[in-house]
């Protein structure tokens, strides 16, 4: 069933689009990642104007968001308290990396600018994550694993203390404040959620535990991908409510299988998997700036 | 969409006046497109006769050319080359004019019906179809880049040509049939008609076709553009709703 996009101005096949929804909802609800970075190159890929996808892709991960963060919520496994610190950090970090975009696109820099920082920090988290938690998964299987929760860095003796009793934490704000607005940069250099580097600086720099990083992440994502959906459409009028709406209702019946897979899984396991996504990722974006492309000449409208 | 004839409109116009003998009678099936949310593409049939007063003149055959040209657009086409071992967007030449849609159907091979000067008069052929005024200076090629820029246009189905697309009988009566792609961009669609006689336009006769959304697309498209706020904040309504809901039953099916 082919659907025209009234903003895209194409035409999809409706059912690719439920399809696409459905795998991003699952990955979303399994791991705590918006799949902001999944499926704004998915929809790049079947012929979305790049403006159009960044921005519905937003959108998407909202109603994605929403739908995995109440069925976290209900397990008590989002840290409001946390939420709101990241979140604070997130909007500082945004505003600062709308700044740095501005600048870079002026220079005629920011597609490469963008891949390059994708294939830097996805392969560099991939990496890390991969070695850590099949690690961990080794030690599971031997003895009991062992419960390190409070590692004493340098990080957790600065002022400020505060108790975030969900995480089991009592830590300075100052460094989750950082990775948030770290987090808001590269989200809006990159056109993300930033859910994939959240949830590994929660759980490396932070020290959280992995069930309650989930939740907490999509918490947070909710809310910085809903402040670019809005943007975007104030800008740029690039939203296609069309196109979302579809992406959507795959989306969040795919979030909810998802949460449930990720609920029967060990959080290591989880952990090897988010890791080997994320480097496949990277890898085909790699592969892209690496070998020789079969079409060098691309057609882009003025200004777009 | 695809098939039914929405109406019959029949235009006349007195153009090859000039040259007195031969004009263009034609008729579209349709002279306006709507594109509602299951629009795939249409098909588009033109025809029409030649009208004389005199006897068919002996001598060089007649021929005909349609052109189909839709909306455009200034574009930027970029050049990739490896630096530094990847490959990045190095060159870009700006095209200051060209169509989103370019259809050319003849009844003949073109060089056989259709000079180069006359070509270059009426911008005829795809080429003629493209202006492309002055190159950056670190580029030298910029006709690579244009010859690129119809590649990859002929590639996706939005330039054309069709030699012997055209159905000409008896030298009178004429029909050809021009696919639209179902990514159809909003707009007036140029349509016009050559009668040729030694390599040359004898009469011309041009149609406009308004292709534009109706329905739920109008109304999200005029929404988005009129009241961006308001179209923001519906379609975060709408995600958060959706999330919910999808929460809630699942829930439900649950216990």
């Amino acid at each position: 069933m082919q659907i025209y996009l009234p903003i895209a101005e194409v035409s999809v096949n409706a059912y690719l689009l439920f399809g696409l929804g459905g795998i991003v909802g699952v990955l979303s609800g399994m791991f705590g990642v918006g799949g902001g970075f999944l499926i704004t190159p998915l929809l790049f890929f079947i012929g979305i104007p790049p403006t159009v996808a960044v921005a519905t892709g937003a959108n998407q991960v909202v109603a994605s968001s929403v739908s995995g963060v109440l069925a976290q919520i209900r397990r008590r496994n989002v840290d409001f308290r946390m939420g709101l610190v990241l979140l604070a950090g997130g909007i500082l970090g945004s505003a600062i990396g709308i700044w740095v975009f501005n600048i870079l696109r002026q220079k005629g820099q920011i597609d490469l600018v963008v891949q390059l920082s994708y294939v830097v920090f996805l392969g560099l988290i991939g990496l890390l994550m991969l070695q850590e938690s099949l690690r961990a998964l080794g030690r599971a299987k031997g003895t009991q694993p062992r419960i390190k929760r409070h590692q004493h860095l340098w990080l957790h003796n600065l002022p400020l203390k505060i108790k975030f009793r969900a995480s089991g934490l009592y830590i300075s704000v100052v460094p989750p404040l950082l990775v948030g607005v770290l987090v808001g940069v590269l989200a809006a250099l990159m056109g993300v959620g930033g859910g994939f580097i959240m949830v590994p600086a929660m759980i490396y720099l932070l020290g959280m535990p992995t069930k309650v990083v989930i939740g907490t992440s999509l918490f947070q994502i909710i809310f910085v991908t809903a402040f670019t959906t809005f943007m975007h459409a104030l800008t740029n009028q690039s939203v296609d409510m069309l196109l979302a709406v579809l992406l959507i209702v795959g989306g969040v019946v795919g979030a909810q299988i998802g949460t449930r897979l990720g609920a029967r899984l060990k959080a290591e396991q989880l952990r090897v998997l988010l890791a080997l996504l994320v480097l496949l990722v990277c890898g085909k974006l790699a592969i892209d700036l690496l070998v020789t492309p079969a079409e060098v000449y691309s057609i882009t409208a003025v200004g777009g | 969409m695809r098939g039914p004839i929405a109406a019959l409109m029949v235009l006349l116009l007195s153009l090859g006046a000039a040259r007195g003998s031969e004009e263009v009678v034609a008729g579209l099936s349709q002279d306006s497109i709507s594109i509602t949310a299951n629009f795939d593409g249409s098909d588009l049939l033109i025809y029409g006769a030649v009208k004389r007063e005199v006897p068919i003149p002996t001598g060089t055959a007649l021929a005909v050319i349609i052109t189909v040209e839709g909306p455009s657009a200034p574009l930027t086409v970029r050049r990739k080359s490896r630096k530094f071992g990847i490959w990045i967007n190095t060159a870009a030449v700006e095209v200051d004019y060209a169509p989103s849609f370019y259809a050319v159907t003849t009844s003949a091979p073109m060089a056989e019906i259709l000079s180069q000067t006359e070509d270059l008069r009426r911008k005829i052929s795809v080429p003629q179809a493209i202006r492309s005024v002055g190159a950056p200076m670190d580029v030298t090629d910029s006709p690579a880049f244009t010859a690129a820029l119809i590649r990859l246009r002929e590639a996706g189905g939005y330039y054309s040509l069709s030699e012997g697309g055209v159905r000409l009988e008896q030298e009178t009566l004429f029909r050809a049939d021009v696919d639209l792609p179902a990514d159809l961009i909003e707009g007036a669609y140029q349509t016009r008609i050559f009668l040729l006689r030694d390599k040359r336009v004898i009469a011309q006769h041009s149609a406009v076709i308004d292709v534009r959304m109706v329905g739920l697309e109008r109304w999200l498209f005029t929404l988005a553009h009129e009241w961006p706020a308001a179209y923001g904040a519906l379609a975060l309504v709408l995600a958060v709703i959706a999330g919910w809901a999808a929460s809630a039953i699942f829930r439900y099916l649950r216990y």
